[in-house]
């Protein structure tokens, strides 16, 4: 979809500091040997099937849609992957890339910690040095994961600048990588940053889409009518999305966190509230006031708690191909308890944004259609939070 | 061609960097006026910027004090302004694209233009991506300056032969900041340079003793400071003018000692 500069429509490019511009062309010159190499390849789907346990189940919830009443609901089971989330397909095939190009050092941001926990595991399992930077404001939302990241061996880094989370993460990241570049390989984690991380992040992820094709086509002999997931930058949205956009009868949503709500200032909406800018080395829609200066956003959701949106989606929403809709954080923590109750599955607080928007629209639809949700991650690392959400204090 | 090339005839270049509104922008223009008149040939104007990835926590920490003092791009332009009834020597603004493009390219550069602004630094602008803004900096007559870093090699060359104004050379890997010791070859990055063009170029990035500042003269056109000068502001506050002049005068003495 994008073109050599990385272009999505107007969106993407490659606005970073001259000294990372020659790590980028490696970058892409080596992505673009190994996408093609056989031998790659087969380690990488050795690394997807025998480690991170792929393919991901496609599951019919079939008391959910029982209960709403409505479309047929499926679950593709990113949450039942090796470390739990979706994360894991981006980082074993950054991993494995960063390692033949003869890197010995992984560096990532991280929001939820999901990705962090994820890079950690494969520099474990590569023998590569591993350094996380997750916003100061994350590391106490999330501390499960900053103990899991410890345990596997990773040094995390409370990034104190700014809001404290993610996007701090990534500027922190960023810098980084400036001072270090020779054995170092800055594994980003969603779909965005300069060209040509938002291509070779969404190639990773789109086994997603690949095998909810092969396995909806196996249960129901035909396509889905809409497949929903949530964005934050936007990784596991893209991955859902990617091998159905040529399918133009299937409708992709993306589902962003509106946080207190969209006419708030607490919010995370990009889509719905952003405006075009230039920042994390892309173009593309960002929550900025008036003199772009970018916005302190704010959602329940770590994750999704990022004041930009991938290049790719926003060239999806000009051009009309996918939908995105906000979702709040009490709509969110109700369909956290919902799927838990509903269907025994407890998913993470930003998957829980797209189950939310599907518990509104499945109602709407007949029962002979069907949607896919990306239950892109699980929820354990969250039951802290949803409980002080509630008002209730647990110890983990 | 801009006011820039004046910076450097028959002398070796100072620049201070300055970010506008730390502490506010009284204490900002009393600073620039007090480095000129303490020999500074040009001046580099900091807009803020609430993410400023490509500065280590000095100028990051100015940046967020500017930013909570209330100061914006608009106020910046009429301190500009201000600063032009008495000042002659060339001005440049950094800052980081997301300024320039959110507050309209057309409409920021044509201001740069009239304000008497002779160029614009953009650390997140790399030469793959210079189009987002040469042809409105052409229009007006505004330079957009080009960086080059220790990890461009073949880059030098290509980047240098299209460089306006004036060439930063990033004299260390990582983020602005001081250094106590700058190992990257500059020698061999300026010679590259001057086989491609006639564009003066300057060093920054990790300088703050005269004696750094006179080396990095010594290999090429002049020296830009501007961590050190920040953490003047920072300690002497709306009392920093009169410090950042005596800095700025040992500097510009050392760049000229050679």
């Amino acid at each position: 979809m994008s073109n050599p500069n990385g272009r999505f429509g107007i969106h993407g490019g490659q606005y970073i500091p001259e000294t990372l511009m020659n790590a980028v062309i490696e970058l892409e010159k080596a992505y673009n040997h190994y996408k093609n190499d056989p031998e790659f390849n087969k380690e990488l789907s050795e690394l997807f099937n025998e480690y991170a346990g792929r393919p991901s189940r496609l599951y019919f919830a079939e008391k959910m849609t029982k209960d709403l009443g409505g479309a047929k609901i499926y679950l593709k089971r990113e949450d039942l992957n090796h470390t739990g989330a979706h994360k894991i397909n981006n980082v074993l095939g950054q991993a494995l890339l960063a390692k033949k190009m003869g890197k010995t050092r992984l560096i990532a941001e991280t929001g939820a910690g999901q990705h962090g926990v994820a890079t950690a595991t494969a520099a474990a399992l590569m023998g590569m040095e591993c350094v996380v930077f997750m916003g100061e404001e994350d590391t106490i939302r999330q501390a499960l994961n900053v103990y899991r990241m410890k345990l596997l061996g990773a040094t995390v880094v409370p990034v104190k600048s700014g809001t404290r989370t993610l996007k701090d993460a990534v500027s922190e990241a960023m810098r980084e990588w400036t001072n270090r570049i020779d054995d170092t390989h800055y594994c980003l984690g969603s779909v965005m940053g300069p060209h040509p991380f938002p291509t070779i992040v969404r190639d990773f992820q789109a086994v997603i889409s690949k095998e909810i094709k092969e396995q909806i086509l196996e249960k129901e002999g035909r396509l889905p009518d809409a497949v929903l997931a949530c964005v934050g930058g936007g990784s596991n949205a893209i991955g859902t999305f990617y091998n159905f956009i040529e399918d133009k009868d299937v409708r992709l949503i993306g589902c962003e966190a509106a946080g207190r709500g969209i006419d708030t200032f607490e919010t995370a909406a990009t889509i719905a509230t952003g405006r075009l800018g230039i920042f994390h080395g892309m173009k593309s829609y960002f929550c900025q006031d008036k003199y772009g200066q970018i916005a302190p956003v704010y959602s329940i959701s770590a994750g999704l708690d990022y004041p930009g949106v991938g290049p790719e989606h926003a060239y999806l929403h000009d051009i009309g191909r996918a939908e995105y809709v906000p979702v709040t954080d009490e709509e969110a923590v109700c369909a956290f308890e919902y799927l838990a109750k509903t269907e025994g599955i407890i998913p993470a607080i930003e998957s829980a944004h797209a189950i939310a928007h599907a518990i509104k629209l499945a109602p709407t639809m007949d029962k002979d259609k069907i949607i896919v949700i990306t239950v892109s991650g699980r929820g354990d690392k969250d039951c802290a939070a949803i409980a002080r959400y509630r008002g209730e204090d647990i110890y983990e | 061609m801009s006011n820039i090339k004046s910076a450097f005839e028959n002398k070796k270049a100072f620049i201070p960097f300055i970010t506008c509104g730390d502490p506010d922008l009284e204490t900002t223009k009393e600073i620039v006026k007090e480095a000129v008149k303490n020999g500074a040939s040009l001046i580099e104007l900091g807009i803020p910027f609430s993410d400023p990835t490509a500065e280590g926590p000095v100028i990051q920490g100015a940046n967020i004090r500017a930013l909570a003092g209330g100061v914006t791009t608009d106020k910046i332009f009429d301190l500009v302004r201000d600063l032009r009834k008495e000042i002659t020597i060339p001005m440049v603004f950094m800052t980081y694209a997301n300024v320039v493009y959110s507050y309209g390219s057309d409409k920021f550069i044509k201001t740069c233009s009239e304000i008497g602004i002779d160029g614009i630094i953009l650390p997140d602008l790399p030469f793959e991506e210079k189009e987002e803004f040469l042809p409105e900096c052409d229009k007006y007559g505004v330079d957009l300056i080009s960086l080059i870093a220790p990890t461009s090699e073949n880059r030098i060359a290509m980047i240098a032969k299209e460089a306006k104004g004036f060439i930063y050379v990033v004299s260390s890997l990582g983020v602005t900041g001081t250094r106590s010791e700058i190992k990257t070859d500059l020698e061999s990055i300026v010679k590259v340079v001057r086989e491609s063009t006639d564009t003066p170029c300057a060093i920054g990035f990790g300088i703050s003793t005269p004696e750094q500042a006179k080396k990095m003269a010594s290999v090429s056109d002049g020296a830009i400071v501007g961590s050190a000068i920040i953490k003047i502001m920072e300690k002497y506050g709306k009392e920093s003018p009169k410090y950042v002049g005596e800095y700025v005068r040992s500097m510009v003495d050392a760049v000229n000692s050679l």
